[in-house]
């Protein structure tokens, strides 16, 4: 065999087993990325006791808004305080293990409930809910979805790097959605700007684009 | 088979290939960008309801409305208030930076003691009954010793609740030494009682003035009210009013004026008179109001008889262009059609007090200055100067000394204000420290100090601080640690400017009677109490005719008490003014013996403004052939509250690169000296020496070095001590001879290469 035919052997056999390397690869790390990374990306947490949206909501007049209220000024008061539950569960109601504690622990010792929210967006972001809500006239399953209806509070996976809750980039790891409320990356804000033409500019600075919400 | 590099090169590139068709890359970067945006250690307020709080600002004498955003307790932001009288929505780079000093490490916890040597910073935590009653037994052993004249009080301000319940203490105890800080406010209100002959503060109708002339005033750099120079500066632009800014340096006022005109310093009221000279030869001025209303303009007779030159003798015989051209260095053409402009414009108003006012100045400029104004009659009417009567709200029955505090009252005071010497000046505090060190028992053996900060605004700082040594007893009110605090026996801590309520009445400048509510913003720290309950609780223990004269059980309780029915209306709108106010005519207006506006005075000597000339520099020319001026920044508070570290971040690097500050001069001085920019140099004063950094500017004029009030701080606030040079150090008093008030406007220097 001349010194050249060697070479080409040597090139094929190394060729298949090649081959063979970058399918290892490419499979590990499609695993790796598409099935451990979002494992180890996000810590479960667990809210400080549980909470039925569900009971709640037969109880009160007006839906989501009778306990995620909006202030007289407009502002939104969010997650509800102490002082309005308190009017109810004074004393402990029912035989729940999560109703003892938010009575013992935070009823009683005037203590607010470290509530870890799943929507909470970071600082920079300008929202404001009387736009969305009494403005435009969204409902509030259209970014909630319908927690409203939930019976238990589903685990808070929360993002190792940033610190926010895995609903903001949706439970799909690819960034897919089916629903609206799926995401709430600053895309699923701009996609519904655009679809709805609201208008491209900011009310308070007159300047379109980032300053919509970036102010 | 064989596994070789080609292999793991293959494993490499299906690793690649994998990752990037997973999610993982995407997602991280992602996750990194949202996390270097929110680093997880910045602080962020907490979640809560918003509110805002309608208060006003007190950091310095400006009295801006302010807005300050609060999310739960947590103020977060101070915004100036829309429709406050004045300011209307603006605010200073101090005052929005305010809650710095709210959150800040130098506010003070708990009443001090101190137990080192004075000035040594060292500090005994006590409680506010044993502070209270040591501060008692202390001043009350000079009541028993018959001294109580002997206790004295230096405030910032001589209206208001606050200081009238120290005027009040002191009255009670039996002492007449209660001083203001100084600032151009004296002699504007010395130069209303000689020429209105009202005891009256002046007010500026900036709003409507159509033409501008000033006398080296800082009008973009703190003067007045700032807050509301910064909008009336702003509007003029619009309706192209012209600005003309007298002053040796080119200040942001004088770049932004529509002229500028670099005069000698310490000469403007000299320019003044030669531009009543141009008036009165041209009969610019306005005839009316000056034969009707008007008294010592032509020639008179004083008390004794004797013939009098008046006002526009002196002035014409004199003060000619050619005259005035070559005491201020301004050409005598631009003399003569300055003078023309002004006098052509409806609504021309004339303002002195160079920079931000904080020196007095020489009465005879001011009086020149207010003459120009007087000349056009544009005095109590829309765009010119009004004298603005004193507030009128306290009304508190008078408090009825006990014979101890009778016979005591009688002494004169310790500064020489109001004696036979000076007997208009209501306060002369640059002269108190050299009457301390002269004399061999400090007239003052109990100072009293609130809401200033004497050793490190007063002018020659050392003398100062050797005249507060000899004071037996200092009791400080700061709420925040200052150089006259750390030379305190006892420290009783204020609450802090966001903690408070205190009435504001008509800041400086303002030409409608007003007053604001500071209110509490957030609730206050713990260890400290009011200024006013300090002294109710002081009044309580001292017992007898000095509790008496305080019938209120405490602060908030003699405020709400003394604005009667206005409480509502302070607390609902944040002020309450007197909309439909208007100045006096001109028939009513003058309270003078002849009733009439005076542009002389026998106060002044008989030559009145016009025989003294400008107030000299300090120093000897010959060993020092420059002069420094000091100049006013809104980059640096130069008064009694110190920078914010924010205000200090503003600064530019050729005002101060670390600690060390740069002094300015012209290239052409800095040339012949054979300095260049950057080089380290020697400044000396009389007062001292300092080592800085030479800056060529061309906006200075030659033979002068400018440098910024408001640094080198020497109070333990890590952010501003030790950072560049109090300018104060460096200057002396000069007083005036006729008020007594300081007038140096700089000092003879000089600056040699390090
Ligand atoms: S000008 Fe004076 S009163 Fe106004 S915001 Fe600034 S510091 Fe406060």
């Amino acid at each position: 065999m001349s010194a050249l035919e060697e070479k080409t052997k040597e090139v094929s056999e190394g060729g298949g087993f090649t081959m063979l390397f970058f399918i290892i690869g490419l499979v590990v790390s499609l695993i790796f990325g598409w099935v451990v990374f979002p494992e180890l990306l996000y810590s479960q947490k667990k809210q400080p006791f549980d909470f039925n949206h569900a009971l709640h909501s037969e109880l009160v007049d007006e839906g989501c808004e009778s306990c995620h209220f909006f202030r007289e000024d407009g502002s939104y008061a969010g997650v509800p305080q102490l002082a309005q539950c308190v009017g109810c569960h004074e004393d402990v109601q029912g035989e729940t293990e999560d109703e003892a504690i938010f009575v013992n622990e935070y009823v009683k010792t005037g203590q607010e409930v470290p509530w870890l929210v799943y929507s909470r967006q970071p600082d920079c972001v300008f929202f404001s809910h009387v736009a969305h809500v009494k403005t435009a006239g969204m409902d509030c399953q259209t970014c909630h979805g319908d927690i409203g209806q939930s019976t238990s509070l589903k685990v808070y996976e929360e993002n190792r790097i940033t610190g926010y809750s895995r609903d903001i980039w949706g439970k799909n790891i690819a960034g897919f959605k089916t629903h609206t409320w799926d995401r709430m990356k600053m895309d699923d804000c701009s996609e519904c700007h655009v679809n709805l033409g609201v208008k491209q500019a900011s009310v308070q600075t007159g300047k379109g684009a980032c300053f919509v919400c970036h102010k | 088979m064989k596994i070789d590099r080609r292999s793991f090169l293959s494993l490499g590139i299906g690793v690649t290939a994998g990752t990037t068709l997973s999610p993982l890359p995407w997602k991280l970067t992602d996750d990194l960008s949202i996390w270097t945006q929110m680093w997880p250690w910045t602080p962020v307020p907490k979640d809560g309801e918003v509110s805002y709080v309608h208060s006003v600002c007190t950091l310095c004498p400006g009295g801006c409305g302010i807005s300050v955003r609060k999310v739960a307790d947590r103020a977060v932001k101070i915004e100036g208030m829309d429709g406050y009288p004045g300011n209307d929505g603006s605010a200073c780079p101090l005052g929005l930076s305010g809650l710095q000093l709210l959150y800040g490490p130098t506010a003070i916890q708990s009443p001090l003691k101190r137990v080192g040597e004075r000035g040594a910073g060292k500090w005994q935590k006590i409680s506010w009954e044993a502070a209270i009653a040591e501060v008692a037994e202390k001043i009350g052993r000079l009541r028993e010793d018959g001294k109580a004249h002997t206790l004295g009080c230096i405030t910032d301000s001589d209206c208001g609740t606050v200081p009238e319940l120290f005027k009040r203490f002191l009255t009670a105890f039996g002492s007449p030494n209660f001083m203001r800080t100084p600032s151009c406010a004296d002699t504007y209100e010395m130069t209303l009682k000689l020429m209105h002959g009202t005891d009256a503060s002046p007010g500026f109708d900036v709003e409507n003035a159509n033409f501008v002339l000033s006398f080296g005033s800082g009008i973009i750099e703190g003067w007045g009210t700032p807050g509301r120079m910064f909008r009336a500066h702003s509007a003029w632009k619009d309706k192209k009013v012209k600005v003309v800014q007298a002053e040796p340096r080119l200040s942001n006022t004088a770049a932004k004026a529509g002229q500028w005109l670099p005069i000698s310093p310490g000469t403007e009221g000299i320019l003044a008179l030669g531009l009543a000279h141009v008036i009165i030869k041209e009969n610019l001025y306005d005839k009316n109001f000056v034969d009707n209303y008007s008294f010592g303009f032509e020639d008179w007779k004083d008390s004794t008889g004797k013939v009098c030159k008046g006002f526009k003798s002196v002035v014409t015989d004199r003060y000619t262009p050619g005259y005035v051209s070559g005491i201020t260095g301004i050409d005598s053409g631009d003399i003569e059609a300055l003078a023309r402009e002004f006098a052509g414009a409806s609504s021309p108003l004339a303002i002195c007090g160079r920079g931000q006012g904080s020196v007095p100045g020489s009465i005879h400029e001011f009086m020149a200055v207010h003459a120009l104004n007087a000349l056009m009659g544009n005095l109590n009417r829309a765009g010119g100067v009004s004298a603005v009567q004193r507030a009128d709200y306290i009304t508190w029955p008078e408090p009825e000394p006990d014979r101890v505090a009778q016979n005591s009252l009688k002494n004169e005071r310790a500064d020489g204000a109001g004696s036979a010497r000076y007997p208009y000046t209501k306060s002369l505090l640059t002269r108190l420290p050299a009457a301390i060190n002269s004399a061999e028992e400090s007239p003052i053996q109990a100072l009293f100090v609130a809401n200033a900060n004497p050793c490190y605004t007063l002018p020659d700082t050392e003398q100062v601080r050797e005249a507060f040594a000899k004071i037996p007893l200092i009791v400080s009110f700061a709420a925040h640690m200052n150089e006259t605090a750390e030379m305190a026996d006892i420290i009783l801590p204020d609450l802090g400017h966001l903690e408070r309520y205190e009435d504001v009445p008509t800041p400086f400048g303002m030409n409608t009677p007003m007053v604001g509510l500071a209110r509490p913003v957030v609730s206050p720290r713990k260890g400290a109490r009011h200024v006013g309950d300090a002294l109710l609780l002081l009044a309580k223990q001292m017992g007898g005719s000095i509790a008496k004269a305080f019938p209120w059980t405490g602060y908030e309780d003699c405020l709400k008490k003394t604005m009667g029915k206005s409480w509502t209306g302070l607390t609902e709108n944040g002020f309450v003014a007197k909309a439909d106010y208007k100045p006096a005519g001109w028939d009513a207006a003058f309270a003078t013996p002849s009733k009439k506006f005076q542009f002389m005075s026998e106060a002044c000597g008989h030559e009145g403004k016009t025989g003294l000339g400008a107030v000299a520099a300090e120093g000897d020319p010959k060993a020092y052939p420059l002069v420094l001026i000091p100049y006013d920044s809104m980059r640096l508070s130069g008064g009694a509250v110190a920078n914010t570290p924010f205000l200090t971040k503003t600064v530019a690097d050729t005002v101060l690169t670390g600690k060390e500050a740069w002094a300015e001069v012209n290239p052409k001085t800095g040339g012949k000296l054979g300095l260049a920019e950057g080089v380290h140099a020697t400044l000396t004063t009389p007062k001292g020496s300092v080592r800085v950094r030479v800056h060529f500017s061309n906006g200075m004029m030659p033979g002068m070095i400018a440098m910024p009030r408001g640094l080198g701080h020497t109070a333990p606030d890590a952010y501003l001590a030790g950072k560049g040079i109090n300018l104060n150090a460096l200057v002396g008093p000069v007083a005036d001879p006729t008020s007594g008030l300081d007038a140096a406007w700089g000092i003879r220097a000089n600056l040699v290469i390090a």
